[in-house]
């Protein structure tokens, strides 16, 4: 095990370096930060000052070096834009990003799995005939797409939810969400949903084909002996089961969750990093757009190496096969 | 088992169902619509002599300045939406299928080299591939678009960078199990070369994985190309993709101007639910897993 860790930690570290490098790089060699940063009648002067404090005029390798060496402490920079450090920045956005993704996860989870217990307990008939059919039209509906059509019927038609932003915040527990007011549940019930639907296909499809791989084997059979009804087999025995991958998919889900709110969020004007990022792209903001890989790109790590350790630890057979 | 073998068993799966034929032909008739926009537009939307700033934001059916009459309305530009559509669908589909097929073949080729070297090289590329794999495909293709910059070519090497992994896995995984078969042997024993082996008697046996993977991945690339056009890093305004169009449409749609994102975003989902579809179909009718 302990093996196991420290491979998985030198791995992370080399990803890690890599993704910097060839972010860095590529990053530093898009648009000229002078040109936003700078009036159009700028003199050599003063281009050349503020080229010395941002390091553009030293060549990129030791730029790269004196980046690592800050970045290690937490220094991404300050953002062009904001004129404040980009981890703050970064950090500041991240909860409504976080709050957005796991309400998505949550009812994906509340829809998806009753829609996929129904379709697999009828195998064929018309029920899972529409409910498969349905989950090809979530995962096939064009996210951004999708977000729209969300806006124009319930925002512009109807008007019954507000379209884009971020409603009023309170605090639950100290920490500031929307679910804290009835005006900022209104406004992430769009961008939620919007964000929410791929998701709920998925949770159909696996939950679907789980129920059909679990309802033959011979535990089912032994619990129908005993005389234990049919749904609690099913809601009990069966769920308890399948839960098992879905919990694990879903885990490495919440990483595409998150990069997917990139889209959610750019639709909406939710205000958290997805937004920034396309901001920061189009405003040659380079050192958010460097810390926000990095940032994700170590978000991603962190999760799929605990989706590692849980599956281990929620499933025996994979332990004991470890 | 013969390679047509595979084919007809896809052809007949598909025919099978009423659903998947029903999607097949809309596919068909989709790419032969791309094929033949030009010929089947009534308007060419990149020739400026065609379009009329008159004729801007007019609603479905209307009738333009010059007497055309604009069945699906036109854009800011004024510039007919059915025929937009049909140069988007172009785009769209060249994109994807030419991602999808390049995705195929470096997939293939890495899959089937790690599955025969076996040993380090093996374990580098599962390594990548795991790695990749571990990322979903619009924050890959994000970074890579960051980092090389817009372009057509840009995003298919994006999209092609992100979707070999899944046919790596896929290959490697039927290759090993191929390989260890005894008409493998018999070939080895017969003095065959390695990359004859490979290429003539193991590949046509990784096909069915392969080629419901591939209609998968199409679907994706071209789902994956119209967002990162809608989100401004994809294909140049020059060219505009389903994806860009609907992009165009979203400044208009709070104020009513619907049918501008409407109309584009709905063929781009039929396009890919059929393709979707057939993919589907083509699990359950291919997959050796739950044939048996």
């Amino acid at each position: 095990m302990t093996v196991f860790l420290l491979r998985r930690l030198m791995q992370a570290v080399l990803v890690l370096l890599v993704t910097s490098i060839i972010v860095f790089v590529g990053v530093y060699a898009i648009g000229d930060p002078l040109e936003i940063l700078l009036p159009a009648d700028a003199s050599a002067a003063e281009r050349a000052q503020v080229a010395a404090s941002l390091r553009l005029d030293q060549p990129l390798p030791v730029q790269y070096l004196h980046f690592l060496g800050s970045a290690l402490t937490g220094d991404f920079g300050r953002s062009f834009v904001f004129n404040r450090p980009a981890l703050d920045v970064i950090f500041e956005r991240l909860p409504a990003t976080l709050e957005l993704t796991f309400t998505a996860l949550i009812l994906s989870l509340m829809i998806g799995l009753p829609l996929g217990l129904w379709a697999g307990r009828r195998p064929g008939t018309l029920v899972d005939e529409s409910v498969m059919t349905g989950s090809i039209v979530g995962f096939s509906l064009p996210n951004f797409w999708q977000g729209m059509m969300l806006i124009m019927i319930f925002a512009v038609w109807l008007g019954w939810l507000p379209s884009t932003g971020r409603g009023q915040t309170g605090e639950i527990l100290g920490i500031r969400t929307s679910f804290a007011t009835w005006d900022g549940i209104r406004h992430l019930i769009l961008p939620a949903t919007n964000l929410a639907l791929a998701q709920i296909a998925l949770v159909i499809r696996l939950t679907r084909t789980g129920v059909q791989e679990t309802m033959p084997l011979d535990f089912v059979k032994f619990a129908r002996a005993r005389g234990i009804s049919e749904r609690r087999i099913l809601m009990v025995h069966v769920l308890k089961t399948i839960l098992i991958p879905i919990v694990t998919v879903l885990g490495i889900e919440f990483g595409s969750l998150i990069a997917f709110a990139v889209v959610t969020e750019t639709i909406f004007a939710w205000p958290g990093v997805g937004k920034l990022i396309i901001d920061s792209i189009n405003a040659l903001d380079r050192p958010i757009v460097v810390a926000y890989i990095l940032v994700i790109v170590t978000m991603f790590i962190v999760i799929n190496f605990v989706v590692d350790i849980l599956y281990s630890a929620l499933d025996p057979r994979v332990r004991r096969r470890a | 088992m013969s390679r047509d073998g595979i084919l007809v068993r896809a052809l007949r799966g598909l025919l099978g169902s009423p659903k998947a034929t029903i999607a097949a032909i809309v596919c068909l008739l989709l790419f032969a619509a791309a094929i033949l926009a030009p010929v089947l537009a009534p308007q060419n939307p990149y020739d400026l002599g065609q379009i009329d700033m008159f004729d801007a934001r007019l609603p479905p059916g209307a009738e333009g300045y010059s007497g055309m009459t604009y069945w699906l309305g036109t854009d800011a530009q004024g510039r007919d939406m059915l025929s937009a559509m049909l140069y988007g669908l172009r785009t769209s589909l060249s994109v994807g299928v030419t991602a999808g097929v390049l995705a195929l073949l470096v997939g293939t080729a890495l899959g089937l080299i790690a599955a025969y070297a076996g040993g380090r090289l093996d374990a580098f590329v599962m390594r990548v591939v795991d790695l990749m794999l571990g990322f979903p495909t619009i924050l890959i293709a994000l970074m890579i678009l960051v980092v090389f910059g817009q372009g057509t070519w840009k995003v298919i090497i994006a999209l092609v960078i992100v979707q070999w992994a899944y046919f790596a896995r896929a290959v490697r995984g039927a290759a090993l199990v191929e390989a260890g078969k005894d008409y493998v042997e018999a070939a080895r024993c017969l003095g065959l070369s390695p990359a004859r082996i490979l290429a003539m008697h193991i590949l046509p046996n990784c096909l069915p994985p392969l080629i419901i993977i591939g209609t998968i991945q199409v679907a994706t690339a071209i789902a994956a190309e119209a967002t990162l056009s809608f989100l401004g890093i994809g294909l140049p305004i020059t060219e505009p993709s389903l994806g860009l169009l609907i992009a165009n449409g979203y400044q208009v749609l709070l104020a009513g101007q619907t049918w501008i994102s409407v109309y584009p975003g709905l063929l781009l989902l039929v396009l890919v639910f059929s393709i979707n579809v057939v993919g589907d179909r083509l699990r359950q009718v291919l997959n050796p897993r739950l044939a048996t």
